[in-house]
């Protein structure tokens, strides 16, 4: 629990998760109407984007302070502590936003059933966000411009979590069943969590050498 | 007999030999796409409904089907640079990164200008559409991350591992695209069913593809020479090649 620590983050984390879809109403009018229909996708957004805040400080403290080299040399397999890594950043990062999510839904007038689906979905979709970030922020430790590029290299991998997860709110908006989003949602967490700490290990490895 | 699968592995020795090989593949991109056009616009019959507009498949079809074949091969190529520890082929990837990119905003562009006369609007957010255009982005990641990492050794294991990633995720983003198919006409050719366009179109449009790879693996040399000579410029074969050039120039 390092990383709790540096209680900014997750003060950064949030607020901006809370600031980004706090602006969409100013920018798009009060309706109720408007608002419920764009919630899912807005929400989901601005949850990938606060989750990628912080993606560049996953690795980069212990990078600097060559704690990671330790990790590299230790005798336990480095995809298991990358996991570990992995899912401190999820419980500092991830489930807060899935916390604060349906208080935030209910200001865009979400109904409760879809309010419920909405913290399920992030729940299942958060941590296959910060198991693909992590790839992104291990290929860019130490690179200069490595906000930006993390951006540039995650956004795109992130899209099957927001079609699914945002999919899954609609879904129970319009009074369907939200299972089959739900499902698929779970697959892409978990096929992350089976390849991801793999491909972060042998990211890490290509950084640091 | 022994062949040595791996005497122009090394960048010296694949020099002279892609060198050699440029103007053929290149005459060969120049001659099909000429045979190709000509078929696309001289013999291929008018369509009945979409009229002459439709003839802009003749690049649009070639170029998205290059645009995914490319960043397959560009993977493959990772691949073997990772667990084999080659040079060349992560050289290979990096110098394919670019067409590839290329090819996938013609595919947009063209299907874009496509799309007004025939659907009334520039863009829809359609499987195809979307899929393509986040090959763009992963094309434009994959070229950004070699670029901003200045060792070059560490550039094309971490834009190969990229690339992988990038391979593995994209049927899942295409699927996952997929679910809200709109207005995009079902795909054109397909494998199982009889090709529902007349045969010339058929025709024009291989060749044109075929065209397109040409030209692809004759640009794809070029760049990779280039490369080549830019990261082995302390070695002597390409010091050696040099002296060669200036008293070929002098003589």
């Amino acid at each position: 629990m390092l990383a709790f620590r540096r209680r900014s983050d997750v003060a950064t984390t949030l607020f901006f998760f809370l600031i980004v879809s706090s602006l969409f109403p100013l920018g798009i009018g009060p309706e109720p109407a408007v608002l419920s229909s764009i919630a899912p996708g807005v929400l989901w957004v601005a949850a990938l984007l606060a989750g990628m805040l912080s993606l560049t400080r996953l690795f980069a403290a212990d990078f600097a302070d060559g704690s990671l080299e330790q990790m590299l040399l230790a005798p336990q397999p480095l995809a298991l502590l990358v996991l570990a890594k992995i899912f401190a950043h999820w419980l500092i990062c991830g489930l807060p936003v899935v916390l604060l999510a349906p208080i935030i839904g209910l200001q865009y007038a979400l109904p409760n059933d879809a309010l419920l689906v909405l913290v399920f979905a992030l729940l299942l979709g958060t941590p296959a966000l910060s198991l693909i970030g992590a790839i992104g922020a291990a290929l860019t430790l130490g690179v200069r411009g490595s906000g930006l590029l993390v951006a540039l290299l995650v956004l795109p991998l992130y899209i099957p979590v927001l079609i699914f997860g945002a999919g899954a709110v609609a879904a129970s908006q319009h009074g369907m069943s939200s299972q089959a989003h739900l499902s698929l949602l779970a697959a892409c967490s978990l096929l992350a969590l089976v390849l991801a700490p793999m491909a972060t290990a042998a990211a890490l490895r290509i950084s640091v050498e | 007999m022994n062949i040595n699968w791996f005497k122009y592995s090394s960048p010296q020795t694949f020099y002279p030999l892609a060198g050699k090989m440029i103007p053929w593949f290149a005459w060969l991109a120049a001659i099909l796409a000429v045979a190709g056009l000509y078929i696309g616009f001289a013999i291929a019959p008018t369509d009945f409904q979409q009229g002459e507009a439709y003839r802009i498949i003749f690049v649009h079809v070639p170029a998205a089907w290059m645009s995914m074949v490319i960043y397959i091969v560009m993977a493959g190529w990772a691949a073997i640079g990772l667990a084999l520890n080659a040079r060349l082929s992560a050289m290979m990837a990096q110098a394919l990164a670019p067409t590839g990119a290329i090819f996938t905003l013609i595919a947009l562009v063209t299907g874009s200008l496509w799309g007004k006369p025939m659907w009334g609007t520039w863009w829809v957010w359609d499987a195809r559409l979307t899929s393509e255009l986040i090959l763009l982005f992963l094309y434009l990641g994959f070229i950004a991350l070699q670029s901003s990492i200045d060792d070059p050794r560490r550039a094309d294991r971490a834009g190969a591992l990229l690339a992988l990633v990038g391979v593995v995720n994209v049927p899942i983003i295409y699927f996952s695209v997929k679910w809200w198919n709109t207005l995009h006409q079902g795909s054109s050719i397909n494998m199982g069913a009889a090709p529902k366009m007349a045969a010339t179109m058929l025709l024009g449009m291989l060749i044109m593809a075929l065209a397109f790879w040409m030209y692809t693996v004759a640009v794809a040399l070029m760049r990779v020479r280039c490369i080549m000579l830019e990261r082995e410029r302390t070695s002597d074969w390409v010091k050696e090649l040099s002296v060669q050039g200036i008293a070929g120039v002098k003589s």
